[in-house]
């Protein structure tokens, strides 16, 4: 569908830690500070599961939790759609360095960590769902794809739970890619009102120039990174203010994105 | 789902390029794979490479798409009359309201080990200049390059789920169309040799030194291979086209790289493409059949779970080798050139059937009416995904 209720939503940025936490800095009313990371360990994952998770993992997880956990949901039941423009940019430059050696040694844990859906695969073992789940990527238009394939999955029967998130490479390649910061963002769709909804999106195409943030510092945390085009829409929903964000897309037409509270 | 009809499709891998040359080698029972070196490569194996790849040039507007796994795009999209049945679907429903889902697990990175190379010969900390990230090893690179090439402005994305990626292109594209996001999909999948996805099998022990031997007792693991598919799907109209009629779904939640053994979910995602068409009413199981041993035995329990022994079902890797995101979206064209020709392709380079495998491995090719096949594709991260083919009711 191309409309659906928000039953949870989740923010993990320098500086947002947690969609509770940011709610005054989102509307507005308190400064950003852009503090470092504070430690975290994805609370959900076994241990074999989160001594080998990475970077791009763990970041996935921390929005996906937030998420979650504010919404009541029980996260077996959820499907899933995990956007991420690079997934795993360390561990590509860790095995492209190696293969550039001689003799050639790829770490195995590296090799099953470089799939794309690494953080859907570790999601899926951490939370023991069954459920669909589908990995894309779409280069800084991931969040607004990711959008998309979640509404279309969303039915009355099954909740979707979108995780856009991206993190930083390592030299050489944070030249060829250079993003600001390590981010991500959930949301929980349902088709379902419920009592926990923070309200509904209705999605679609859309001439509208896209949306930035107004705050500078957070415009520069929107354009640093594909999970946090996300932002102003996040500003609408702690903000409980109706309105229509557009997101640029893949092609012509920008994603409108209608909120009601 | 509502059954979408595939209105033209096309496949490139190491047994030609388009429909025809495969129709050809799977009669003739002659096998892609070739016990060569794929390029600086180390590893003694064998490989299914694609003829011409490196030749074939990209249309001077896209020059800065170049890479291997592009090149092998260009080639694939090429063939069959495929790119006139993209322009006559965008005359017919407009650039923007066609979908683009693309399945890749590597996308361009043949050439980031390219520039890591470059860059460890010239002990420079720097990457060459002309390494493109956004457009050769971005994982979105291969959907930008397919909707670009097509002329196509809508939604776009690269389906990036291990070796199910290809397969599950039909299931994003069926519930987008469903959702009216757009009005046709342009489903497919590329996935070209590298020397990550050679080594880093081997790391786990996966490559077979010999050539792969899906449901064998003696199997020793995959031969890897490149190839390049796509397809048009539209709602159907007329009853009796071809058509996508079910996907499946389902997760392991199991390890990252090692199936569930009792098959009990991968059950699911079979069950799930299937709806309410009986079991029995399939013609024709194209299996996932890497020629690992943990895969073929778990795809068997599952198989054999849910079928008994009454569907015929062989892997065709032992024809082009496992094209890892392109296995989906080779198997699916496989599985419709199998309802096309009423001929059901043997498990090449089978020679003793594991005693352990219930289900009907096929031995000899058999000939007959196929009206519905089921396509396994199951990946890395436990994922797993089914398609359904044949006719639209």
């Amino acid at each position: 569908m191309t409309a659906c209720f928000i039953k949870g939503v989740g923010i993990a940025a320098p500086g947002l830690a947690g969609f509770h936490a940011s709610l005054e800095i989102l509307r507005g009313v308190a400064p950003y500070l852009a503090n470092a990371e504070t430690p975290y360990a994805p609370a959900l994952l076994p241990p074999n599961e989160r001594r080998r998770a990475t970077a791009p993992v763990r970041q996935a997880f921390r929005a996906a939790e937030d998420a979650v956990n504010g919404s009541g949901a029980d996260a077996r039941e959820l499907a899933s759609v995990f956007a991420s423009s690079d997934a795993d940019m360390t561990v590509l430059h860790r095995i492209c360095a190696a293969l550039a050696q001689t003799p050639r040694v790829i770490s195995p844990t590296d090799f099953h960590n470089s799939v794309h859906n690494a953080a859907s695969g570790y999601w899926s073992i951490a939370v023991q769902s069954m459920a669909v789940t589908t990995t894309l990527s779409a280069y800084d238009a991931s969040f607004a794809i990711g959008l998309i394939e979640a509404a279309a999955l969303v039915d009355d029967r099954r909740d979707v739970l979108l995780v856009a998130y991206d993190t930083t490479a390592p030299q050489p390649l944070l030249t060829k890619r250079p993003l600001a910061v390590s981010a991500s963002v959930a949301l929980i769709l349902s088709a379902q009102a419920g009592a926990a909804a923070l309200g509904r999106i209705a999605v679609s195409a859309s001439d509208h120039p896209e949306t930035s943030c107004a705050n500078p510092s957070l415009e520069g945390l929107r354009v640093g990174n594909p999970a946090l085009r996300a932002l102003p829409l996040f500003e609408l929903l702690a903000a409980q203010r109706a309105g229509t964000i557009a997101l640029r897309s893949t092609g012509e037409p920008r994603i409108a994105v209608s909120f009601t509270p | 789902m509502k059954p979408l009809a595939i209105t033209s499709y096309t496949v490139t891998s190491a047994l030609g390029a388009g429909r025809a040359a495969h129709v050809s080698a799977l009669r003739a029972e002659r096998t892609g794979l070739t016990e060569q070196r794929f390029e600086d490569s180390t590893l003694a194996c064998w490989i299914g490479a694609v003829a011409g790849v490196e030749a074939c040039a990209l249309p001077r507007d896209l020059a800065p798409f170049d890479c291997r796994n592009n090149r092998l795009a260009e080639l694939a999209l090429t063939q069959d009359g495929f790119i006139e049945a993209v322009a006559a679907a965008r005359a017919k429903y407009g650039a923007r309201r066609i979908g683009v889902f693309i399945g890749t697990s590597t996308s361009g990175v043949r050439q980031t080990e390219l520039a890591y190379r470059e860059r460890a010969a010239a002990a420079s900390d720097n990457l060459p200049d002309w390494f493109d990230y956004r457009t050769t090893q971005c994982t979105y690179s291969i959907a930008q390059y397919t909707q670009a090439r097509l002329g196509l402005t809508g939604v776009a994305s690269a389906i990036s789920a291990a070796c199910a990626s290809s397969a599950k292109v039909f299931a994003s594209a069926a519930r987008s169309v469903e959702a009216g996001f757009c009005d046709a999909a342009l489903v497919g999948g590329v996935d070209s040799l590298c020397l990550t996805t050679l080594h880093g099998f081997n790391a786990l022990q996966l490559v077979s030194p010999e050539i792969c031997r899906p449901a064998d007792a003696q199997r020793k693991g995959l031969s890897i291979g490149e190839a390049g598919g796509f397809a048009l799907l539209e709602r159907a109209s007329a009853s009796g086209a071809v058509a996508c009629l079910g996907v499946g779904e389902s997760s392991d939640a199991h390890h990252m790289s090692q199936p569930r053994p009792d098959g009990s979910v991968a059950k699911l995602a079979m069950a799930g493409a299937l709806g309410r068409l009986p079991p029995e009413r399939v013609s024709y199981i194209n299996l996932h059949g890497t020629a690992t041993p943990a895969n073929d035995a778990a795809e068997d329990a599952a198989v054999s779970g849910l079928f008994g022994a009454r569907v015929p079902c062989s892997s065709t890797k032992g024809w082009t080798g496992h094209t890892l995101g392109a296995a989906g979206i080779v198997e699916a064209a496989l599985s419709l050139l199998t309802i096309e020709q009423g001929f059901m392709p043997r498990s090449l380079n089978t020679r003793e059937l594991d005693p352990r495998i219930h289900a009907t491995v096929l031995l000899e090719a058999r000939a007959g009416q196929v009206e519905y096949v089921l396509s396994n594709s199951f990946g890395f991260g436990g994922t797993n995904c089914s398609v359904l083919f044949g006719p639209a009711p």
